[in-house]
């Protein structure tokens, strides 16, 4: 079988790697290659968030405060669940894959096409998944007040749930002069536009309201359960940090500032989702290619269907790092 | 390319053994589901009882670390063939990776933990 699969033109020259000491083809041994070092270019971004969280072990962001959304669910508190459903989407579409690649050891092409398309709207639907995910975490839910050193200042009320800058500052007047296509640009403004609310705003929307208090980043050990939780000021000392050490609003999370947390949580998220989401774009592609070539006879010509082995193992890898990326931001 | 006849049908050590490859796949597509209910379980109902720490990290962290990499062991080996492959390729993949992560991840997590110290004991304070 193996000497009909003339992809390399080495097979039989022993110094042309034509013999297969481990028994894997050339391609197959390449793919290998190619994963171990991705799968330590991967480690490195995870071993990277690790050590950044370890040096700010006392003020993380809680994850399950931060993806809690569920779509067609809004306003309900569902942590996790989406990004469970995403892994099952993504374990789905493996199980897909290794489906098609079993059919093309009985050279049944049809089922292998099948068994393609069905990955192929797995990895589809887990890539927007994904993109909803971004949209939910860049626009924010609450919104939150930054502080002169970076951190972060988010409000709570009488029963110490978070409570939306939305619910309790009104916006204020703005000195916008608007402008046209004569003049080249939009509006002139003093206020800061960056946010939709201003910082007195919120200092005085705050002063008004005395049920309300601030939570700072740092995570305080609750004695009784064990569980880590975020610290919640009096209302005295929350109106004197509001005062003193607040500089502007923030609302959602980018690469330089974030309403949940450290900034570098955002950061991270962004690099290593993105990358793990690029990998699944490029599986998505790759098995697109192969999906075509089954559909018009190219392995069937070619009569084997190792290039469906091939691209399955890169689609396996891309879930088996999903596996750690789900621990390591979501659960852990 | 692999024949048929050349998968391995054992899982859990002989203590599960399959008709088919087909069969097999689905019943790891099983077993990887129900590990990551209990993940899921775990996360969102975060018993107290799992809060106490062992080696700087909870008992719950551990469990789902430990969860994660039997996940990875059978994604690698039944979906990807690694199973179905002799020693020497598996072990040039699965050695390689497993030394240079735990060495990178040991000292990366050690320098964290250092610099975090630096800051919480620093003469200045840094929630300003």
């Amino acid at each position: 079988m193996d000497t009909t699969v003339a992809t390399t033109g080495t097979e039989g020259q022993v110094w042309g790697g034509g013999n297969e000491p481990l028994g894997a083809s050339y391609g197959k041994l390449m793919m290998w290659f190619f994963i171990l070092s991705d799968a330590l270019t991967f480690s490195g971004f995870l071993a990277a968030y690790g050590f950044s969280r370890f040096k700010f072990i006392e003020e993380w962001p809680i994850a399950d405060e931060v993806f809690n959304h569920f779509p067609f669910m809004h306003g309900t508190d569902a942590p996790m669940f989406y990004v469970a459903l995403m892994t099952f989407i993504l374990i789905g579409s493996s199980v897909t894959m290794v489906l098609a690649v079993d059919a093309g050891h009985y050279m049944n092409r049809k089922k292998v096409a099948f068994y393609l398309l069905l990955t192929i709207i797995g990895g589809l639907v887990f890539v927007g998944s994904q993109a909803w995910e971004w949209k939910n975490f860049i626009n924010g839910e609450y919104g939150a007040v930054k502080t002169k050193g970076g951190k972060v200042l988010q409000f709570v009320d009488a029963n110490g749930k978070r409570i939306a800058l939305d619910a309790f500052v009104t916006v204020g007047a703005r000195d916008v002069a608007n402008q046209g296509n004569s003049e080249g640009i939009w509006f002139e403004t003093s206020t800061v536009t960056t946010a939709t609310y201003t910082l007195d705003e919120v200092k005085e929307a705050f002063a008004n309201r005395s049920d309300l208090k601030i939570r700072t980043q740092v995570l305080t050990l609750n004695e009784k359960t064990g569980a880590s939780e975020k610290t919640i000021l009096s209302r005295e000392a929350s109106l004197a940090k509001l005062e003193t050490d607040g500089v502007s609003v923030v609302e959602g999370a980018n690469l330089v500032e974030n309403e949940y947390g450290a900034p570098l949580f955002a950061d991270f998220f962004f690099f290593i989702t993105g990358f793990h989401g690029f990998h699944v774009f490029s599986g998505v592609i790759f098995n697109m290619i192969v999906f075509f070539n089954v559909l018009i006879g190219t392995y069937e010509r070619r009569g084997s269907y190792e290039m469906v082995e091939k691209v399955g193992l890169y689609w396996h890898f891309v879930d088996l790092v999903w596996v750690f990326v789900f621990t390591f931001f979501y659960l852990v | 390319m692999a024949d048929q006849t050349a998968h391995k049908l054992e899982i859990f050590r002989g203590l599960i053994k399959f008709k088919s490859n087909t069969q097999k796949i689905w019943g790891v597509l099983i077993f990887l589901s129900l590990v990551t209910i209990v993940e899921v379980a775990l996360g969102y109902i975060k018993p107290n009882i799992l809060n106490n720490h062992l080696l700087g990290l909870k008992y719950l962290n551990w469990i789902f670390i430990i969860l994660t990499l039997v996940k990875a062991y059978y994604i690698t080996w039944d979906f990807m063939h690694m199973r179905d492959e002799v020693s020497g390729l598996r072990r040039a993949v699965v050695w390689t990776s497993v030394f240079l992560i735990t060495y990178l991840i040991a000292i990366l997590l050690i320098e964290g933990e250092y610099i975090y110290q630096i800051y919480k004991n620093a003469a200045v304070s840094f929630d300003f």
